[in-house]
This record gives structure tokens, C-alpha cells and sequence, in this order.
């Protein structure tokens, strides 16, 4: 009796808490495919800030090294589009290749690493001259890519030969070709190094790369109740810095499952609005962001419990949540 | 320096090559093409009919082995196509009789339904499989239908169901049906109504045509006459030709949408369709043929694709093996059309979503939002396991 009370009373003062104050204050970006839009959101109140014009097909975000500047790759303008931080406006473009799909820094900040989905390349652009210095040939469709924080070793899916690439960055050669499940389109790394996450849309499941080996070790499917293998189409993952939990988002099973990075296992799926395919968490990951490509709105989540804060409208075809703080 | 280094970036490169590997075994895919098809006369081809071919469809297949350097190189294999051609059922199946002695197992067929199912009946004892990718005909699926012979090609109760999910939708339930003169006309009409039936859209006339302009034969040419003294709320024309049906629109008697062979087409997949990735392989099929792509041209990739997954995930170029994963419930294929796809147990049909396309735009996607089946929601479109009429396809 005593301890729910306690527990209740607990409960209570949580809560103005929760729904008033993270305990950051910054940005969030977010990136609106159809509109040529990224949306401005405070963080603290979520309210719209401003919109900044872009280039046709927003897609994939991430800021400098520096954090002074966030890049936009935009589809159909064949470049990566330069916003300004401090003015929140567009002030250069980066050629990054033809159709340039995700993109990732050397941890050196000396160069932006692209997919480019229409010519089946894997592109380096020195940010110093704004020259290519590589395009690696790989799979149709790539798509997913990171680089591991040594810089040393670039990891990008092929969509269409359902694969994961392993570069080399210095040489530019391509040192695996381990092929993961199908449609295979985000990756996220294991804080040591040792286990690459590759979501597989089409198989309803996240392929776990042993990286020393360059092979599949396991797999890990999703199933929320209610669905069937076939409605579970896994896109956006993210991993908390300690490499304890993973976020996937389950795109047509309008989802977020929290996964137990250790054990491998799926501890609880959460609603989050119509195909949720991008994701983000906060600096402090007391908050995760999850974008729902197809009712035009982002799901804004507190971690700790587990459940959605507010739903916050962002425009047409939210691609990405940009995380400024 | 210069130049050594860049020597020494080819040798790495060269080393990593993952294509044109000289000790990479070949894998052919025999591809057939029936010489004679009156489809691909160059006037019907011009004409660009919706359901029609809009030229040989071989340049999709060619694009989607462009597509398998990778997955080929895991268990290096080279893959390729062998192209053969022949102006009849028997030369057809003396190509695969040779090619199968050389070790050939899978052979995309591009004839029409008479064809195939003659070149199926006198493969039939071979250890291949043919994968049909123009041939539409329902009674390849059911009565005609034989084990080791896929479709790609959706037939004509896939696509006459999602016509019939998209009214139900859009409370159009009555329809006037016109049907031509050639077989395939009376047998997209019964596919008609037999989708009418199952979805409970009412038919209210069945009236024939005849492409002319004989005054004798006013009531079999004339849209006004075809058209009039009934009220419906959309006209299913029944062409498997395409030259009459393109002048329905537009010339009822009542202002009322078309459906079927022109206005409103459900087909396997449209050029302009762009959900689901399909913009990028859109843009490779179209570069690859030289035009604007139709289901044809989609389902010889798809082919290809569906060997080529079947290979690999069994990892072993033995028929056997390849084959039953082929078959089986593992299989995972992407059509970039959202949906995972595999080949139907009971009659060897590639269960797939439906495009609705008007000329320009693929409007909708069935199976329709709210049609659901037991197992599948794919398999609201055309025969599931109930109604097959197919009694010896199951087998591997």
C-alpha cells in the first residue's frame, strides 16, 4: 500500500515536469520532402520557428563537425544544400554527385561521404575545395551509409543487391560485400565497434553484421500485435551512446520498437502516427523524435516512459529530424 | 607519384572488381522469344495501347542482370542471359531442349497464352522452369496450368479484382460492359465478371462490339448506340486488342468514366508510378528500353530478379534447391511496389499489388485499403487457394 502511493505521488511530480520542460533547450530540424521545406521547431515548446526554402526532395540532414552548419542532401536539385545555423538560411550548395541519398562527416571533418541512389555510387567530397577526391562503385540503389569513428572504414547498403559494402576509406577499394536481408536501408554501429545494425525493409527485420568477420550473425525480427510479417517495413535505427537500447522505426506498421542492444531482444513497440521512418534522439536521449512520412507529422517521445508527448505537424512528407542543441 | 598512385588505386581496384571476375562460373537464363507475336508488330507497338506491349520487353531483363554483379559475386556466379528466339511452339521447345542439355534450367518466356502452354506441355518432363512475362490468360493459372511454370504477368482476375476493389471504393456499381470479338475479349470479360460478382458490382448490360464503320452494323460500331438507353455509372471495355477501346472515352452517351482496356487501367505497373522506390528503377527500365515502360518490360526484370534471389539466398546454383526456395514461403521479393512478394503454391502465379493507372498518372494501389484476406491481403487479387482451378501446378 505504502509503496504505490509512493509510486502514484512519484507519478505526480513527474509529470508537470515531463510536459513542460526537457532539460535541454536548442532546435529540431525537420526536413519536408514534398514542400522543398525544413521546418525550425523550438525544442522546448515544439512551436514552429521558421521554414527554410530549400532545393526539391529534402532528405537526409546532419550538421558539421563543427555544428555550425547543417547539410541537407535535396534529391532533385543533385546537390547537398548549406543552412546556416545562427541565420537558419540557405548559404551555399555542395555538389556531392548525381542524386545524393544519405551522407555521413569523417570524424576530421574534412570530408562528407554519399550515397548517390541513381548512379550506384559511393561518392567523397573534400568540404576544404568542394572537389570529389572518390566515387566507389557499388550496388543499385544505395542508400544507408556510416562511417565508424576511426574514419578508417565506410559502411554503405545497396537497396537493390541487398548488400552492405564495406570501403575502405583510404584506399577507396571495396573490402566486403556481405549481403544482409532484403531491401536493406539504414545502419547504425555498436559503441565498440563489433556489431553493425542493418534495417531490411522488406524483410521485417534488422541483420546484425559481425564487423571483424564481415558476416550476418543474427538477425532480429519485428512483429507489433495486430500485424502481419508483411505490414513490418524497418527504416530509421538509432542507438543510444552507451549501446544499450536501439530505436527502428517500422514504417507501414506505423511503429517504434525499443530493442535490447545486448540481449538482441524487442522490448516494447509504441504507435507513433502513419510510416514512421525517420528518428533522432535528444543530446541527454530523455526524448526521441520518430517522423511519420505519411501523415505529415512527428512523434515527439519520452524514453523513459515510453510514451508520445505531443504529435507535432512538420509539413508534407517528413523525411528527417536534425537534433540541434 | 602521381601516376603511381593512381596505379596502384586500379590495382586495388582491380582486385576488388566485382563483375567480368574470369574465374567466376556463367549462370545463364535462357530468355525465348516467340518470333511470330502479332503484339510487337511495329503499328501495334506504335500505338502504345494501355495493356498492350510497347515493344519487346527483353531490354528489363538485360537491366535487372546489369543489376546482379553483386549478389552473383558471394558465390561466383556470373549471370547472363541467353537469348533465343523461334516462330513456333516446337522451336521453342527445341531451344530449351538443347539449352537444358547444356545445363540451363530457368527460361523467361515472352509468347502469348496458346504458345506457352503448347512450349509448357512439351517441356514438361525437363528439369526447368519457365517464368511467364506476357501471357496474361487466366486459364494458364487454373485448368491449363502445369507444375514449373511461374507468372510474373499478372492475369486479367488480378487486375479485373482491383478494378472491382477501386468501384466498390468509389460506390460506382453499376457498369456496362462492351465485349470484343477476338477470345481473350470473352475471357477479360468473364474475368470481369467474375471479379463483379465477388466484389458486388452489378452488371447491367453486356453488349459486343465490332471495330468498323459498316451502317449495317450500327448497333455493333457506333459508341452513341453501344453506349445509350441504359444508366450506369462506368463503361468496362473488354479489348485485348486496344484500338477500339481507345475511343470509348469520351464519346459514351452518358458522361460516365471508362474502365478496362482504356481511361481507368489496372495493369502490373506504369511508368510513371514513383512510390516505393519504383521512381529510381522507373528511370533504369526507361533508360534501358528507350521508352516509356509497361508491365511487360516490369515483369522481365522481375524475372531475372526472382532467379537471381532464388540463387543466391539458396546458395547454390543446383536447380533442385534454387527451385524449391523459388517456390516456397521464404522468399522475399521486392517489386517496388511496397509489398513482399512470392509465388503462389497453388498455381505458380507471383501474388503482387494492382496499379489503377489513367494515362499519365498511376492514381491508386490494390489491393485497396480494407480488403482483407485471411492469410495474405495480396491474395484478394485474382485466384487464392479456394478457388484455384489448377490441379497439378503444386508440385515442385
Amino acid at each position: 500500500m505504502k509503496s504505490k502511493l509512493s509510486a502514484i505521488q512519484a507519478a505526480f511530480l513527474t509529470l508537470p515536469l515531463l510536459a513542460s520542460a526537457p532539460a535541454w533547450a536548442g532546435k529540431l530540424y525537420v526536413s519536408s520532402e514534398k514542400d522543398g521545406i525544413v521546418s525550425v521547431f523550438d525544442s522546448t515548446t515544439l512551436a514552429l520557428k521558421s521554414k527554410i526554402r530549400t532545393g526539391d526532395k529534402p532528405r537526409d540532414m546532419a550538421f558539421s563537425p563543427d555544428h555550425k552548419k547543417l547539410y541537407v542532401a535535396c534529391g532533385d536539385g543533385n546537390a547537398i544544400n548549406i543552412i546556416d545555423v545562427a541565420q537558419d538560411k540557405v548559404i551555399g550548395k555542395l555538389d556531392a554527385g548525381t542524386d545524393p541519398e544519405r551522407f555521413v562527416f569523417s570524424p576530421d571533418g574534412k570530408t562528407l561521404w554519399a550515397t548517390n541512389e541513381e548512379t550506384a555510387k559511393v561518392t567523397a567530397v573534400d568540404l576544404a575545395s568542394g572537389k570529389q577526391v572518390a566515387a566507389v562503385e557499388v550496388g543499385e540503389e544505395p542508400e544507408g551509409i556510416l562511417i565508424t569513428p576511426d574514419g578508417k572504414t565506410v559502411y554503405a547498403t545497396s537497396e537493390v543487391a541487398n548488400i552492405v559494402h564495406v570501403i575502405d576509406s583510404a584506399t577507396h577499394a571495396l573490402r566486403a560485400n556481405v549481403a544482409v536481408g532484403n531491401r536493406p536501408r539504414r545502419l547504425a554501429l555498436s559503441p565498440d565497434g563489433s556489431e553493425l545494425w542493418v534495417s531490411n525493409e522488406l524483410s521485417g527485420s534488422v541483420s546484425l553484421v559481425d564487423t571483424h568477420k564481415n558476416e550476418v550473425r543474427g538477425e532480429i525480427k519485428f512483429l507489433p500485435k495486430g500485424f502481419r510479417p508483411e505490414d513490418v517495413t524497418p527504416v530509421g535505427i538509432i542507438m543510444t551512446r552507451d549501446g544499450s537500447t536501439a530505436y527502428v522505426t517500422l514504417g507501414r506498421a506505423n511503429h517504434v520498437a525499443r530493442v535490447d542492444v545486448k540481449s538482441h531482444t524487442v522490448k516494447d513497440y509504441l504507435l507513433t502516427g502513419n510510416r514512421p521512418w525517420g528518428i533522432a534522439l535528444s543530446p541527454d536521449e530523455k526524448t526521441l523524435y520518430v517522423t511519420n512520412g505519411q501523415s505529415d507529422d512527428m512523434a515527439v517521445i519520452d524514453t523513459a516512459s515510453f510514451k508520445i508527448r505531443k504529435a507535432v505537424p512538420t509539413g508534407r512528407a517528413p523525411y528527417t529530424v536534425a537534433v540541434f542543441e | 607519384m602521381n601516376g603511381r598512385l593512381i596505379a596502384l588505386i586500379a590495382l586495388a581496384l582491380l582486385a576488388f572488381a566485382p563483375h567480368g571476375n574470369a574465374a567466376d562460373t556463367p549462370f545463364k537464363i535462357g530468355y525465348l522469344e516467340w518470333s511470330e507475336d502479332p503484339r510487337y508488330r511495329e503499328e501495334r507497338v506504335k500505338a502504345q495501347y494501355p495493356l498492350q506491349p510497347w515493344g519487346r520487353p527483353v531490354s528489363g531483363a538485360e537491366q535487372a542482370i546489369q543489376e546482379t554483379k553483386f549478389a552473383g559475386a558471394a558465390l561466383k556466379l556470373q549471370f547472363s542471359l541467353e537469348k533465343r528466339s523461334a516462330a513456333d511452339a516446337a522451336g521453342l521447345a527445341d531451344v530449351v531442349k538443347q539449352l537444358a542439355a547444356q545445363g540451363v534450367s530457368y527460361f523467361i518466356v515472352d509468347a502469348d497464352g496458346a504458345v506457352l502452354a503448347d512450349l509448357a506441355k512439351r517441356t514438361a518432363s525437363l528439369p526447368v522452369a519457365l517464368l511467364n512475362i506476357s501471357a496474361a490468360d487466366d486459364d494458364l493459372r487454373g485448368t491449363q496450368c502445369q507444375s514449373r511454370l511461374l507468372h510474373v504477368i499478372p492475369d486479367y482476375a488480378m487486375l479485373t479484382d482491383a478494378l472491382a476493389q477501386y468501384l466498390v471504393l468509389r460506390r460506382w456499381s453499376n457498369v456496362l460492359v462492351l465485349r470484343g470479338p477476338d477470345p481473350g475479349d470473352a475471357d477479360l470479360a468473364n474475368a470481369w465478371a467474375r471479379s463483379a460478382k465477388r466484389f458486388g458490382v452489378k452488371i447491367v448490360d453486356t453488349r459486343p462490339f465490332k471495330l468498323g464503320n459498316d451502317p449495317r452494323e450500327r448497333e455493333l460500331n457506333n459508341l452513341a448506340l453501344l453506349t445509350g438507353n441504359r444508366d450506369y455509372d462506368a463503361v468496362f471495355v473488354a479489348d485485348t486488342d486496344g484500338e477500339f477501346a481507345r475511343s470509348v472515352p469520351y464519346q459514351t452517351a452518358k458522361p460516365r468514366p471508362v474502365i478496362g482496356a482504356a481511361g481507368l487501367v489496372a495493369d502490373g505497373w506504369h511508368w510513371s508510378w514513383e512510390r516505393d522506390g519504383a521512381r529510381q528503377l522507373n528511370n533504369r527500365l526507361i533508360k534501358a528500353a528507350g521508352r516509356p515502360v509497361t508491365s511487360y518490360d516490369w515483369a522481365a526484370w522481375m524475372a531475372v530478379k526472382s532467379v537471381v534471389e532464388a540463387v543466391v539466398r539458396s546458395s547454390s546454383p543446383d536447380f533442385k534447391k534454387s527451385y524449391a526456395y523459388l517456390r516456397g514461403g521464404d522468399i522475399v521479393l521486392d517489386g517496388f511496389k511496397g509489398f513482399r512478394m512470392g509465388y503462389r503454391p497453388w498455381d505458380g502465379q507471383l501474388r503482387q499489388p494492382i496499379l489503377l493507372n489513367t494515362g499519365n498518372w498511376a492514381i491508386a494501389l490494390a489491393p485497396i485499403e480494407g480488403f482483407l484476406d485471411a492469410k495474405n491481403n495480396l491474395d484478394t487479387l485474382g485466384f487464392d487457394a479456394k478457388e484455384t482451378a489448377c490441379r497439378n501446378g503444386v508440385s515442385q
